[in-house]
């Protein structure tokens, strides 16, 4: 996959919830070019194009759509936030937390660190495939980006 | 009254009634004195004319009687003096100017006797022991009264002379006694308005009076000590709650953080098992037999249900944790709201509602509304069996416990009441869960909310007939 051609960058640690997200990304047809990173060392890394995307990314492609897991091994989700929000050539990127608890102590600061929105994953899976195909359908198809 | 008053009140009435017994058995034995003196003087003159005037009457000499009874002249109190002959007619008389009537006309009981203003009498004259004729003598009392004024008048300024002094010396004696009172009083309002017991009472002397202040300083000491070891008390309590309280807050800290953790890391491999079971069904079904597609369903509901019991869980400690905002509650548009846009059951409209006009409440709105929630969704869900489904709400006054009472009666299926002290309880069940969906939470609820309220939650039951749950708050 081209690394700079990145519809939506998928930061989740656990392996089969991103497996059922970008297949529901996949199956309404919203987004087919989904890059799945681990953790939010990775992700950094990806963003910025340094360390094993050194060189296969260029920053100023960034992806249309970051979805963040929160509770992440190394970098947390709030951490991965907070940098890119900081950063000039990175903050215009629409960042959506993905989070499985309304109860997250956590949902205040990514607010306040500037998250364009916050989405809780129901357990139930048709609402949990509902919730992304519709936050997909909303940050690729409807919201207009600066150019 | 001022206690410097009193005292002296008390001293100048007994000085006043005592110089007035004095005075009084002075004036009093003087008056008899007088009296018995005079009555003895004139029987004493009358004696000594009455010898005198034996011859004067036997020779029937009215010169000489008449001489005789000028010598009255010396004792000017005798006003008038007068002899009688045998017969009783009037002989001769002193002073010779005084008009007759002025003397009686005949001699009357011998012997002499007060009269108003007089001392007047008869003194028969003598010789041996044939009676000549009589005397009559009569002297005024103006010197014994006139004594008796003199006696008034120096009686009356003793008393007021002696009363003056009386103050004056009780002016200043008093104060050996209502000083240290007077002291002692001053300190007792100084420390009750400053709260200062630090403070001592001055010993005046070593009387009773003494003898108090020692006792009020030594009580003062008690309660200094005692507010002392109170202060240390409360300080140790104090110390004590605030360590109480930081660990209370640390284990409320690490309950949130681990309910937190339960709904977070509980969820997300449940979502898991949904999501693939539902793969399973989405992109398999087909190549799977009847058996198989069930085994998947199974998974899947009781991953959900599982799904269930961690939010239910949930909003059971956020409840119990969270603070009660008290305002007022309109009840009757509460219950409506509740039964028309809470997520009960779609068979309500063959419902009987019978609700009667609620009075408002006092509480918490959010945990409330909660409350209503759960005790309607339940009577809805026991009663649906009963074709005549008829749901009652009403309420009344606890006068005793000043407390509003609430109740939902339903004609489900009810229960035997000596389970129902397992019913408030967290996952605690009376049906199964193949009879009546549901995590045995709801019921804990409304206990935790109705108890952080201040209030109580009952139920009445029996089997087949239908529960009544009630509820109070405190008006």
């Amino acid at each position: 996959m081209d690394h700079n051609l990145v519809d939506v960058l998928l930061v989740e640690d656990n392996s089969h919830e991103a497996e059922l997200t970008i297949r529901e990304l996949k199956k309404h047809h919203i987004a087919n070019n989904i890059f799945h990173v681990k953790d939010g060392e990775e992700a950094l890394d990806f963003i910025f194009g340094v360390e094993q995307f050194a060189g296969t990314r260029d920053i100023q492609r960034p992806p249309k759509l970051i979805l963040l897991d929160i509770h992440m091994p190394k970098v947390n989700g709030i951490e991965v936030l907070q940098t890119i929000k900081t950063d000039e050539r990175t903050r215009s990127i629409p960042v959506v937390m993905l989070t499985s608890s309304k109860e997250d102590p956590d949902i205040r600061r990514c607010y306040a660190l500037g998250v364009n929105s916050y989405i809780v994953k129901p357990v139930d899976f048709i609402r949990f495939a509902d919730a992304i195909k519709n936050l997909g359908f909303y940050w690729l198809l409807l919201n207009q980006l600066p150019a | 009254m001022p206690i410097q008053k009193k005292l002296m009140r008390v001293i100048l009435l007994i000085s006043g009634i005592m110089l007035f017994i004095t005075s009084s058995a002075f004036f009093i034995y003087e008056f008899y004195a007088f009296r018995q003196t005079a009555l003895q003087k004139l029987s004493t003159v009358g004696n000594v004319i009455a010898t005198n005037s034996t011859a004067a009457l036997a020779f029937d000499n009215h010169e000489d009687a008449y001489e005789i009874l000028l010598a009255l002249k010396t004792e000017p109190q005798i006003i008038a003096a007068s002899l009688y002959d045998k017969k009783g007619n009037l002989f001769s008389h002193y002073p010779a100017n005084l008009a007759i009537n002025n003397f009686p006309v005949s001699p009357g009981v011998n012997g002499f006797r007060f009269s108003v203003s007089h001392l007047e009498g008869f003194e028969p004259v003598l010789e041996g022991k044939r009676q000549l004729g009589t005397l009559y003598l009569k002297s005024d009392l103006e010197d014994m009264y006139e004594r008796l004024r003199l006696y008034g008048t120096i009686t009356i300024s003793v008393i007021t002379l002696s009363l003056l002094l009386a103050y004056l010396l009780s002016k200043i004696l008093q104060k050996s006694i209502s000083k240290p009172i007077l002291a002692l009083a001053e300190t007792t309002k100084s420390i009750s308005d400053k709260g200062d017991y630090s403070q001592r009472a001055v010993k005046s002397g070593e009387d009773e009076l003494g003898w108090l202040t020692d006792g009020f300083n030594h009580m003062l000491e008690q309660i200094e000590k005692q507010n002392l070891l109170l202060n240390e008390f409360n300080q140790d309590l104090e110390n004590k709650i605030k360590v109480r309280t930081a660990q209370l807050e640390t284990v409320n800290n690490e309950l949130e953080s681990f309910s937190y953790s339960i709904s977070h890391d509980l969820r997300a491999p449940l979502r898991t098992i949904i999501g693939f079971a539902t793969m399973l069904e989405e992109n398999f079904s087909g190549k799977l037999d009847d058996e198989a597609n069930r085994i998947t369903s199974v998974i899947k509901i009781n991953a959900l249900k599982m799904g269930d019991l961690i939010d239910d869980l949930l909003s059971f400690s956020r409840i119990g944790r969270q603070e009660i905002k008290k305002t007022r509650i309109n009840t009757i548009e509460m219950v409506r709201q509740v039964i028309t846009e809470s997520a009960i059951p779609n068979n309500k409209a063959g419902i009987d509602w019978a609700i009667e006009s609620l009075p408002d409440s006092k509480g918490d709105p959010n945990t409330i509304r909660q409350v209503w929630i759960n005790l309607i969704s339940n009577a809805v869900k026991y009663s649906r069996n009963n074709s005549q489904q008829r749901i009652e709400i009403g309420s009344f006054i606890n006068i005793d416990k000043d407390q509003q009472v609430f109740f939902i009666r339903d004609n489900g299926i009810g229960f035997n009441e000596k389970y129902k002290h397992k019913l408030f309880k967290v996952f605690q069940r009376l049906h199964s869960a193949d009879e009546f969906e549901g995590t045995g939470v709801g019921l804990a609820i409304v206990e935790k909310v109705i108890s952080k309220h201040g209030g109580a939650v009952w139920v009445e039951a029996a089997v087949g007939k239908g529960a009544c749950f009630y509820f109070s708050l405190p008006i």
